[in-house]
Order: structure tokens, then C-alpha cells, then sequence
């Protein structure tokens, strides 16, 4: 409309209160969002220990340069991909299914809580409770596990379990909510689309095929970019349980990250690594931008 | 069973009889729910244990040689040789404290980042101004940092400022808003009737009056999901707290369950203690999922399907 002006003061503008409606948020955006968006770039171009006085020195890409020959940082990106795909694939097959479940057979809240119940729990506290149900000695899993008559598993002690398990406590505490996620997008589908199916002689298969699966799409790309962008940030259940081992076997990256910059108080190098994550959680962000651009057009 | 064709029609309730199919579902369900419930019973079960028996009855469904020493532990109610007789590290565990500073920690952020981001909200969905939408888009693109990095520069911040293991510290970075609430208000308020404000407006009430008056009442039930979100949230939030709060003064309940698990000796850890302070740690969350879980519930489609 008012383009022609540039002037601030319009009739029908609101700028001043509107400064002061926004202005505490506006203050904790620039501070720890904005600011350290910034100079956590910053960070990463430069040699930084907390330990000495000194102040950062700017060292270019020698960071970066570190990383690429850093067997390391591979070996925990390889396990946080690891970690990703088991959660991608378990949670949203599960979620699927007992979204369909749900949507099938009962409704009800009690049940719909009850899935949810883990999900409010602290990271910490499912890592915990599963620390002791899987533990080797006289954990109740194993318990199970011995009478069926297999051979128990160490869980936490075992290169190749490691991550596996920090997975099935993750699709633990997240089925639930990724379901109900998947179960609110099915309650959208209009019933109609199902009866004219119906009518079609479609069997149950063709309709889920054919119908629910695409018109659950927005919905399907939303869990699975949820599912991804918070599977490549885990911490808390490694930090309380195995902390990276045994050897580096669930050394996953955002540990890797904490343990350069808190553990051995390399900033530079710990920032680095973060921006790597950060350009890896852009990089799906935007993957998804380009899936969901339909709904991207409420911004009035 | 053969591979039969699988006819169930879709979701209508036509033939409403119990048949196989319908048993199938049912324990299906049934399983899923008990996957995700039973485990709190298990950690119940194990906190009314006692440390010695569990051992010899790790698969007895009830507690083994019941006891309530756990808890004492927990409590801080145990002398340290008592303590360490039941399996303790002797170590002494400032619940309460931790307690306390949970409740500081997530009491103020929870209060704060609400009434703020719903100021903002109200200003990004009611207000007209130059830049509105470019703002909140900025706001918004915060969402896709992730925490970490911006944990990094914010801890230095807060460390520059002398503030490391304070409460002030721990509370700064959520204090003045979150980019959930935000978007989560805004949501709210673009959908609310222009009447109530226009004829507010000609009574001469101006937009303070209007937020403080009229919007928040009106947005009472919204901004209590908000909170209890919120809360939850924060009452589980581990990263920042471990960084910032280590220190006995400000370490909030999560971080003080990772230093009791890590206290406990190796060999033979203090099961049933960890799993007393998990459930004490776990209660407030449990309380107000039973008091609001409707309401918790009902929230959760909201992120998905707008």
C-alpha cells in the first residue's frame, strides 16, 4: 500500500506501541539467538581455549582443515547417521502404525495419554529407567531375554549395541507423540474420500496406498524432518549413560562438540564442529521447505 | 493363518462385532501401551525395593524385601554410614536443594517467556507495523538453530558476565522469549474477534489496556497450554542447566540425577536410590499430566496439523 512513503509514521501504523509490545522479546532474540548466531560463526575461524586469558586468534579455515582429517568427527558422524536411520525407521513405522491403530480401533484420550506419557519425561529420566531395565546383570530385559532362551545383551557395553540402544530409548520416549502427530493428520482426511474408495471396490490396501499415505504427506515429511533434526542433536541419554563409549562407539556429534569445547576448552574447534552440524540441520531444513512449500503461505 | 485379503473397511464402524481382526488391533494396542507405562512401574517396583534383595529377585514382580530406604536416601533422610550400609555412595544429595532450584529455574522462565513472547505475539498478530512480517520471520528462522551452537557463545556470554552458576544465568537465555511461544500465541491471536478491541477502542482504551484487559482473559486457556507446555519443557531441560548450573547452589533435578548415577559405584550402582530420585524427579511432570493430560494431549496436533 504505502510504499510510496517511506516515512515511518502512517496513519494507521501502530510502530510505537508495537516497539514496546516486541521490545522485551526483541532483547532476548538479539542477545542469545542473533548475537551468538553470529559469533558462534566467528568462534569458528579462530583458536580459542577457555582456559587461557588470551583472546581469540583468528586462525582462517585451520579448524575446518582439522575436522576433515579428524577420524574423530567422522567416526561421530558415522554414529550419529547411525543413530538417525534406526530412529527414522523405527519411530515412523511404529508411529504409523499406531496412528492407524488409534484411528482404527479407539480414540480415546486415556489411550492417546498413555502413549504420550513418555514423551513428557526428561531425556535424563528415560535414559535412567532404561539404564536399569537393560542392565546386563539383573535388568529385567535380560531377565526376559535369558528365559525365552537367547543369549543376554550388553546393551550399554557393546560397540555394536551401543547406538542401537540409545535409538530404542529415543523411539521409546517418541513413538507416542510422533503417532499422535500422524494420528491428528489422519483425523483431517475427509471421510468421504474413504466411502467413495469404498464404493470403488478399492481394498484396504489400494485405499492406504492410494489415499492415505499421499494425503498424509504433509504430515509424513513433518515427523520425518522432526524425527531427523532432533535424532542429529542428541545428548542427553549418551551424556547420562554410556558418555561416548565403550571407545567411541556412541560418540555422537553434539557429544563430540561438548566434550572439544567444555571437556578440553577448545572453543574454536568446538564451534566449528557446531556449524558443521548447524549447515547439516539447514541443509534438511531446507529439504523440507522444498516439500512443505504449500504450507509456508500463512505468514499474512 | 493364511495370508488372508485384507478387508477391514477403513475406519467406519459398519460391523461393530468383536472379530479377529478387531482382537488383533486391540492387543496390538494393548502392547504399545504397555511398553510405554509398565517401565514406570518397574522403576516404582525397584524404588520400594531394597538395594541387597534386588539382585537375588530381579524378575519378582513386587518390590523385593520392600523398603522405603530409597526414598530416605533420596530425602536426605539417611545418615551417610546408614546410607552407604543400604547401598548408597554415602555422598550426600542436596535434594531439596535441587529442588528448589528446579522450581526457581522453570517457575521463572515458564512465567517470563510467556507473558513476553505473548507480547510479542499480540504485537506481530494485532498491531500494524513496518517490518512486522520480516521480524517475525527472523524470529522464527531461530527455530532452525540448533541450541548447541548457539550454547556455545551464550555460555561465554554469561561467563564474561560473571554469572556462571547463578540462577540469573541459568534463567537468561529463556527468559525473554521463546520461538515456539511466540509462533504458539501468535496462532492464537490472529484468529480472535476484532470486535472486542474495536469496541474497546471507541470507549478509548488504549492498546495497553486492550492487551492487559481484554486479550490475555480472552487468551487464558491458550496461554495455560502454553505454560504447562512450557514448563515441561523446561522442568526437563538437561544441556544448558549441566552447563551453566553444575555448582550444589544451582544444579537443577536433571542435572543432579546424572551426578547421583554417577556417584554410584560401578560395581554394584544404587539401583533402587536412582530409581526413588528418577520418580521424585519425574512427579511434578506426573502430577500435571494427571490434573491437565486432556488438555496435553489435545495440544499435541497443533504442531503438526495447523
Amino acid at each position: 500500500m504505502g510504499k510510496a512513503q517511506p516515512g515511518r509514521r502512517r496513519s494507521r501504523s501502530d510502530l510505537g506501541i508495537a516497539l514496546v509490545f516486541v521490545a522485551p522479546a526483541l532483547i532476548g532474540f538479539v542477545l542469545f539467538y542473533l548475537v551468538p548466531t553470529v559469533r558462534g560463526i566467528y568462534l569458528s575461524f579462530t583458536k580459542y581455549s577457555t582456559l587461557s586469558l588470551a583472546d581469540p586468534k583468528w586462525v582462517g579455515t585451520a579448524n575446518y582443515e582439522a575436522i576433515a582429517k579428524d577420524p574423530l568427527f567422522w567416526n561421530a558422524l558415522g554414529v550419529t547417521l547411525e543413530y538417525v536411520v534406526i530412529n527414522i525407521v523405527l519411530q515412523t513405522a511404529l508411529a504409523l502404525g499406531l496412528a492407524l491403530l488409534m484411528h482404527r480401533v479407539a480414540k480415546s484420550t486415556i489411550i492417546r495419554g498413555a502413549l504420550l506419557l513418555p514423551y513428557l519425561m526428561a531425556n535424563v529420566i528415560a535414559a535412567l529407567l532404561w539404564f536399569w531395565m537393560l542392565d546386563y546383570q539383573i535388568g529385567i530385559v535380560n531377565q526376559i531375554i535369558e528365559w525365552i532362551g537367547l543369549p543376554r545383551v550388553a546393551f550399554f557395553g557393546s560397540e555394536e549395541w551401543a547406538i542401537p540402544t540409545q535409538a530404542l530409548i529415543n523411539t521409546w520416549r517418541h513413538m507416542g507423540y510422533t503417532a499422535l502427530l500422524i494420528f491428528a493428520g489422519l483425523q483431517a482426511i475427509p471421510n468421504q474420500v474413504y466411502e467413495a474408495a469404498h464404493l470403488d471396490g478399492a481394498s484396504a490396501g489400494q485405499t492406504f496406498r492410494k489415499i492415505t499415505l499421499p494425503l498424509l504427506r504433509p504430515v509424513l515429511v513433518l515427523v520425518l524432518v522432526v524425527t531427523v533434526i532432533g535424532s542429529f542433536q542428541v545428548f542427553d541419554t549418551v551424556a547420562v549413560t554410556t558418555q561416548g563409549g565403550p571407545i567411541n562407539a556412541s560418540r555422537v556429534i553434539q557429544y563430540y562438540i561438548f566434550q572439544r569445547a567444555f571437556t578440553q576448552h577448545d572453543f574454536g574447534y568446538g564451534s566449528a564442529l557446531a556449524v558443521i552440524l548447524f549447515l547439516i540441520l539447514a541443509l534438511v531444513a531446507f529439504i523440507q521447505m522444498k516439500f512443505l512449500r504449500g504450507n509456508e503461505s500463512d505468514l499474512d | 493363518m493364511p495370508a488372508s485379503t485384507v478387508t477391514v473397511r477403513s475406519h467406519r464402524p459398519a460391523p461393530r462385532r468383536l472379530n479377529w481382526r478387531r482382537a488383533i488391533a486391540w492387543t496390538l494396542l494393548a502392547l504399545a501401551i504397555a511398553v510405554s507405562v509398565l517401565p514406570f512401574y518397574w522403576v516404582l517396583r525397584t524404588a520400594l525395593s531394597s538395594n541387597h534383595a534386588l539382585a537375588a529377585n530381579s524378575a519378582n514382580l513386587l518390590p523385593a524385601d520392600f523398603s522405603l530406604g530409597a526414598f530416605e536416601r533420596v530425602f536426605g533422610l539417611q545418615s551417610p554410614a546408614q546410607a552407604v550400609a543400604e547401598g548408597g555412595s554415602g555422598a550426600s544429595i542436596n535434594f531439596w536443594q535441587y529442588l528448589a532450584n528446579s522450581l526457581v529455574f522453570t517457575g521463572t522462565t515458564t512465567i517470563c517467556a510467556v507473558f513476553f513472547s505473548s507480547m510479542a505475539a499480540y504485537a506481530f498478530a494485532r498491531l500494524r507495523w513496518k517490518g512486522r512480517n520480516a521480524v517475525f520471520s527472523l524470529f522464527l528462522g531461530t527455530m532452525l538453530v540448533p541450541p548447541i551452537f548457539t550454547a556455545l557463545p551464550n555460555f561465554l556470554l554469561v561467563k564474561n558476565l560473571g554469572l556462571l552458576n547463578t540462577m540469573l544465568g541459568l534463567v537468561l537465555p529463556y527468559l525473554f522469549m521463546t520461538p515456539f511461544a511466540i509462533f504458539f500465541m501468535r496462532q492464537f491471536f490472529l484468529n480472535m474477534s476484532r470486535e472486542v478491541e474495536e469496541a474497546a477502542m471507541l470507549d478509548g482504551a488504549r492498546h495497553w489496556r486492550i492487551f492487559f484487559q481484554i486479550v490475555l482473559p480472552n487468551a487464558a486457556a491458550p496461554i495455560a497450554t502454553l505454560a504447562l507446555l512450557t514448563f515441561m519443557g523446561q522442568w526437563n531441560e538437561y544441556f544448558w542447566p549441566l552447563l551453566v548450573g553444575s555448582d550444589e547452589s544451582t544444579r537443577v533435578l536433571t542435572v543432579g540425577l546424572g551426578v547421583f548415577k554417577s556417584q554410584s559405584p560401578q560395581g554394584a550402582p544404587d539401583w533402587s536410590g536412582l530409581m526413588a530420585a528418577t520418580l521424585v524427579s519425574a512427579l511434578p511432570v506426573l502430577i500435571l499430566f494427571a490434573a491437565f493430560g486432556k488438555r496435553i494431549v489435545n495440544s499435541i496436533g497443533f504442531n503438526g496439523t495447523k
